[in-house]
């Protein structure tokens, strides 16, 4: 494999360069906050409600208010028809999208309440927890919620052996061929970077790597992050036009 | 027969009421930044962090999504969106969903229960049958006393705090009333003179109007809903009144 700077991807992306991100905010009318964002493909819409009475009352905690996270895919957000429902994989994602946005969300001084948030990934095309983490942020902040700063996710991959940012469903398959057998090469790594502490609050890893080279994707990610808050904080401040 | 509240008050409490359930004032004709949480505000230990801020070392950081507002020593962030918050002393509109045996549990679209105690009513009132004085599904402007950890207070006993009958109600966004009432009440006091409706607004978002016709309510209501659209528009009293004129004319 190549490193040189002139090697593209097979969509034509440098290997530090995202898709095209797209993010927009307040697109829900009924919810108290609202946010798309979109990486190519990969869409997510989040809607924001709370903070409100949290029931059943067993879950309610006394100390401090809680968020709770929902994220789900449409059924025709992949190509072959995903059953509607929570599944095994969704609620994961639901869970560590609680955990990545949870250090900045700054809801203790509302007790025995919940906020949710709701995740909808309406197409799909790998990263979808990356783009639903990015407008959950967008939304919560939309929703008027105190918060201590944003947060960005974006997804590090290892085609090979080059590091990628924003994996496409296309490099999230790659595989290679070893003794006549195919056998899954790509490393899918996702990360999530608060905005002003530059503090990582998720990270996950699908594939192998080694130890040293986490550090390198690592860096790569809060480089990537950086943009992606420039671009959400971009969106929140075009509130005022539409 | 039981001492019915809503035959005690008339047109002249309420009016004085709008007036008074104002928060701090704000300058609404003057165009400001919108910051996002996380971003520095200002930068100095003699500037004083205000609501939707907090102090990290010298810089003062916004906790919060909505519009800066900066004064000489004073940095705040007033919100934009989101849910309302429940505070002592506001006055809400809300709706009965519950008759206990010694008050009411009202519905007044936050964070938590609200009720109702006959204690904090006026008046006689014949504890064997509460739903003779408020009923299910009735509408009322309360008070609140307190918020604790599980409910809010209520009260009753205050001025222009009533039953509502008739008219019609209309849900805005709760961080859109400071303008809706504008500065000492003056952009209500517009609606209410050019439609000659009561308007009574809550906190909490719920706007309940009240005309001798439907034609005059429906007007007060796209007034009403013009100012809550369109937040940021510089001079947007000339621009409702403007629009009230042009109906008026009709």
């Amino acid at each position: 494999m190549t490193k040189e700077k002139e090697f593209k991807r097979a969509d034509g992306r440098a290997l530090d360069e995202t898709r095209e991100i797209k993010a927009k905010v307040g697109i829900i009318k009924n919810a108290d906050g609202s946010a798309m964002f979109s990486f190519g493909k990969s869409k997510a819409i989040a809607a924001v409600y709370g903070p409100r009475v949290l029931h059943p009352q067993h879950l309610q905690n006394p100390e401090k208010g809680i968020l709770r996270c929902h994220y789900d895919m449409t059924p025709f957000s992949v190509s072959e028809r995903k059953r509607p429902g929570p599944n095994r994989r969704s609620s994961e994602i639901s869970f560590v999208t609680g955990k990545a946005l949870e250090p900045v969300l700054q809801i203790q001084n509302y007790p025995n309440t919940v906020v949710d948030c709701y995740i909808l990934i309406v197409e799909a095309d790998a990263s979808t927890r990356c783009a639903g983490i990015n407008a959950a942020s967008l939304a919560l902040a939309n929703a008027g919620l105190p918060m201590n700063e944003l947060v960005a996710a974006v997804s590090i991959g290892k085609t090979g052996d080059s590091f990628v940012v924003d994996l496409s469903k296309e490099e999230e398959d790659f595989t290679i061929m070893k003794d006549g057998e195919e056998i899954k090469a790509a490393t899918d790594i996702p990360i999530s970077m608060l905005s002003r502490s530059e503090k990582i609050s998720l990270i996950q890893l699908d594939g192998k790597i080694k130890a040293s080279e986490l550090k390198e994707a690592i860096a790569l990610a809060k480089k990537s992050c950086r943009e992606i808050i420039k671009i959400q904080k971009k969106a929140l401040k075009e509130v005022k036009d539409n | 027969m039981p001492y019915r509240r809503e035959n005690y008050t008339n047109r002249e409490d309420m009016k004085e009421e709008e007036t008074r359930e104002m928060p701090e004032e704000i300058d609404h004709e003057k165009s400001r930044d919108i910051v996002v949480p996380g971003e520095i505000l200002a930068k100095g230990k003699e500037i004083l962090p205000g609501e939707g801020t907090r102090r990290e070392g010298e810089e003062i950081v916004s906790s919060r999504f909505g519009l800066l507002d900066k004064t000489d020593r004073l940095v705040k962030v007033i919100p934009l969106s989101g849910a309302y918050i429940p505070r002592a002393g506001n006055t809400v509109i809300g709706q009965i969903v519950d008759v206990n045996f010694n008050g009411w549990n009202i519905d007044v679209l936050s964070s938590y229960q609200a009720f109702l105690p006959v204690m904090e009513c006026f008046g006689y009132i014949n504890k064997k049958d509460l739903t003779e004085v408020y009923d299910f599904n009735e509408i009322l402007v309360v008070k609140i006393r307190a918020v604790k950890p599980r409910s809010i207070e209520l009260t009753m006993k205050e001025k222009g705090l009533k039953k509502l009958e008739g008219g019609m109600l209309i849900k805005v966004n709760s961080a859109r009333v400071p303008r809706i009432i504008g500065k000492a009440g003056s952009m209500v006091k517009t609606i209410k003179d050019e439609t000659n409706c009561n308007i009574i607004v809550g906190q909490n978002g719920l706007v309940w109007i009240k005309g001798e016709r439907v034609e005059d309510e429906i007007i007060a209501k796209k007034a009403i809903e013009i100012i809550s659209e369109k937040p940021f528009e510089v001079g947007l009293t000339e621009k409702v009144k403007e629009f009230l004129e042009k109906n008026k004319k009709k």
